[in-house]
């Protein structure tokens, strides 16, 4: 990136002054090394996002930020709709609430010695993975409608977990406000194979144990005991959010003239919230988190069946369940005055601070669980909200290591199979239907996360708590 | 992804082959189902996108790949069909699945040579 007009006002904090259209400065997270190596279209997106009306304080850019869809992935900004503040369906991406959960249990690393092909085998045999694949679930209408407005809590009542997991996901498992009849027929229609799939891409399931903790009591409370395994799920509301996407950023686009509205980039696509499509979209968007929240909470159970057959004992109580693409309406302070915003983070996860009351009862003195998926043989990391994140970023952190690299060029750098025996050689298998796909996600076309989250911990936007290192890795 | 022609309906074809790409080896794909599709939109820029949106959604119901196309553009309106096969995993090593095409550097335009160009940036 290019570092002119960029003021440096901490170790790892760096602020862009507000120019031509930007309403608000853009305020980037990371440390010279990190900062250098970001691509300068981060930049730009990052002033045009704070070009968009009605955004509060600053346009922010994680750690891990990298060049995105009109939002740069990693970018954080609040709009305030007594300001004529607006909602953006290129804010929250085409994967509404892609997130990570993550299970505990008390199984050890050397359990799972001697088990591990086996279990690889059974996981990858019970979670549909990959392009073409498809649920166990048929949903009609009536059953769609209930999932989409009821979530991991429908899930749970058709049978997959137990009321205890909701107790450990945003919101209860249930974002209030969801409105299925803002869903069109494509997007329902492109869901109704695919509840409880994981997907493809940088989705996945991992096998992980208890590396490091860098937090003792935070890890006690956690439940994350050195050795330990632990279970991680990174993916999103699959078809029919991706749909969602789909339609209302056109509608958008075309709507947005209509509102006055000059987009510098039209991915950035987005309307008043306070308008008939603003509307729309929260209601069709928070439904697809839903739909994200309930595809997690299959996948854990049946996650949780594969563990089970192999080793009897495995709790997989669930950590934490949260989500790093999505639009939600939170309470602030700003300049000292409590404000409702609705926070878009895209590629950023949310970090509330010890003793907020969203935060689950057990876990709330040390902080929100964040979880930090890893890249398939590296770390994945658990990092917990602190009291700083919300002057700086409205309570946000990081969300990945983030990709460095193209898919096009990891393929012209790694082959797949050289990769799974490489990492085979290193006790971590590697399970996916396409040894191209695996190429696509090598470990070395990902920054390091170490330094992302290191970098996360000094610009005091979350604390760590625990790495985890990966034993099994299941991908699309 | 870009596509290149000497109209905008072939530059549509090739962007579409591109988006097979993404996913799979074209030349593994088989002809042996022909899916049509109509898309409508006011400028050739939404169009592709409404074009590329509409092969992802038949590839993403119909959990199959095409490694063919045939567009037609009238007055905004996009008449074609795409060809191919259902999804074999074991032949095809699908790669990835594409979550959409987005508005990003979107855009259908005519070059100096008077070919016409159309690329788009995919999620996936």
């Amino acid at each position: 990136m290019y570092l002119q007009d960029l003021h440096r006002e901490g170790e790892c904090r760096w602020r862009i002054d507000p120019t031509g259209a930007m309403r608000v400065p853009a305020v980037i997270y990371a440390d010279d090394a990190l900062l250098t190596d970001m691509d300068d279209k981060v930049r730009q997106q990052l002033c045009n996002v704070a070009s968009l009306p009605g955004i509060v304080g600053a346009a922010y850019a994680m750690p891990d930020a990298h060049w995105g869809y009109g939002f740069p992935i990693g970018g954080v900004a609040a709009f305030d709709a007594e300001q004529g503040g607006v909602v953006s369906a290129g804010g929250v991406g085409f994967d509404i609430s892609c997130g990570v959960r993550t299970l505990l249990s008390s199984c050890t690393r050397e359990d799972v010695r001697g088990f591990q092909e086996r279990l690889a085998h059974e996981l990858a045999r019970a979670i549909p993975a990959g392009v073409g694949s498809t649920g166990r679930l048929r949903l009609d209408d009536r059953e769609l409608d209930a999932m989409l407005t009821g979530g991991a809590r429908w899930a749970v009542t058709r049978g997959f977990g137990s009321v205890e997991d909701l107790e450990r996901i945003e919101e209860g498992g249930c974002i209030s406000g969801a409105d299925p009849g803002a869903i069109s027929e494509r997007a329902r229609r492109r869901q109704r194979d695919e509840m409880g799939t994981l997907g493809s891409g940088n989705h996945y399931l991992e096998v992980q144990w208890v590396a490091e903790v860098h937090d003792a009591d935070a890890a006690a409370a956690f439940g994350l005991a050195p050795g330990n395994i632990v279970v991680s799920i990174h993916c999103g509301s699959r078809g029919l959010g991706h749909q969602v996407g789909t339609d209302y950023l056109r509608d958008m686009v075309i709507a947005a003239p209509s509102f006055g509205l000059t987009l510098p980039d039209r991915e950035l696509a987005c309307a008043p919230i306070r308008s008939g499509i603003g509307t729309r979209y929260i209601g069709a968007m928070r439904a697809a988190m839903n739909c994200a929240l309930a595809n997690r909470q299959i996948l854990t159970h049946l996650c949780r069946e594969s563990f089970r057959s192999v080793l009897p004992g495995f709790e997989g109580q669930l950590l934490y369940d949260v989500s790093h693409n999505i639009c939600k309406e939170e309470r602030h302070t700003v300049d000292g005055r409590s404000r409702r915003l609705h926070v878009h983070r895209k590629g950023a996860t949310r970090a509330f601070a010890p003793g907020d009351a969203a935060v689950p009862e057990g876990l709330r003195a040390h902080g929100q669980p964040v979880l930090i998926g890893g890249s398939m043989g590296t770390a994945s990391f658990v990092l917990a909200g602190c009291e700083s994140g919300e002057a700086l970023a409205w309570s946000s952190a990081c969300h990945g290591a983030g990709r460095s690299m193209s898919r096009h060029q990891a393929t012209r750098q790694w082959r797949g199979r050289e990769l799974v025996d490489q990492l085979a050689g290193q006790g971590i298998l590697i399970r996916s239907p396409s040894l191209r796909g695996v190429a696509e996600e090598a470990p070395g076309a990902y920054k390091s996360v170490e330094r992302v989250v290191e970098v996360a911990e000094r610009a005091g936007l979350a604390r760590r708590v625990a790495r985890l290192q990966p034993l099994i890795c299941v991908k699309g | 992804m870009e596509g290149r022609g000497d109209t905008p309906a072939e530059a549509f074809e090739q962007t579409a082959m591109a988006l097979t790409a993404v996913v799979t080896d074209p030349a593994t794909l088989r002809d042996e189902v022909s899916v049509p599709i109509r898309c409508r939109a006011p400028d050739l820029d939404l169009l592709l996108f409404e074009w590329l949106n509409a092969v992802v959604y038949e590839m993403a119901t119909g959990r199959r790949l095409f490694g063919g196309f045939r567009v037609r553009i009238t007055d905004g309106e996009l008449t074609g069909e795409a060809r191919g096969e259902a999804v074999d995993v074991s032949r095809h090593t699908p790669a990835v699945e594409v979550k959409g095409a987005t508005f990003t550097e979107l855009s259908v335009r005519r070059d100096d040579d008077g070919r016409w160009r159309a690329r788009c940036v995919l999620d996936v």
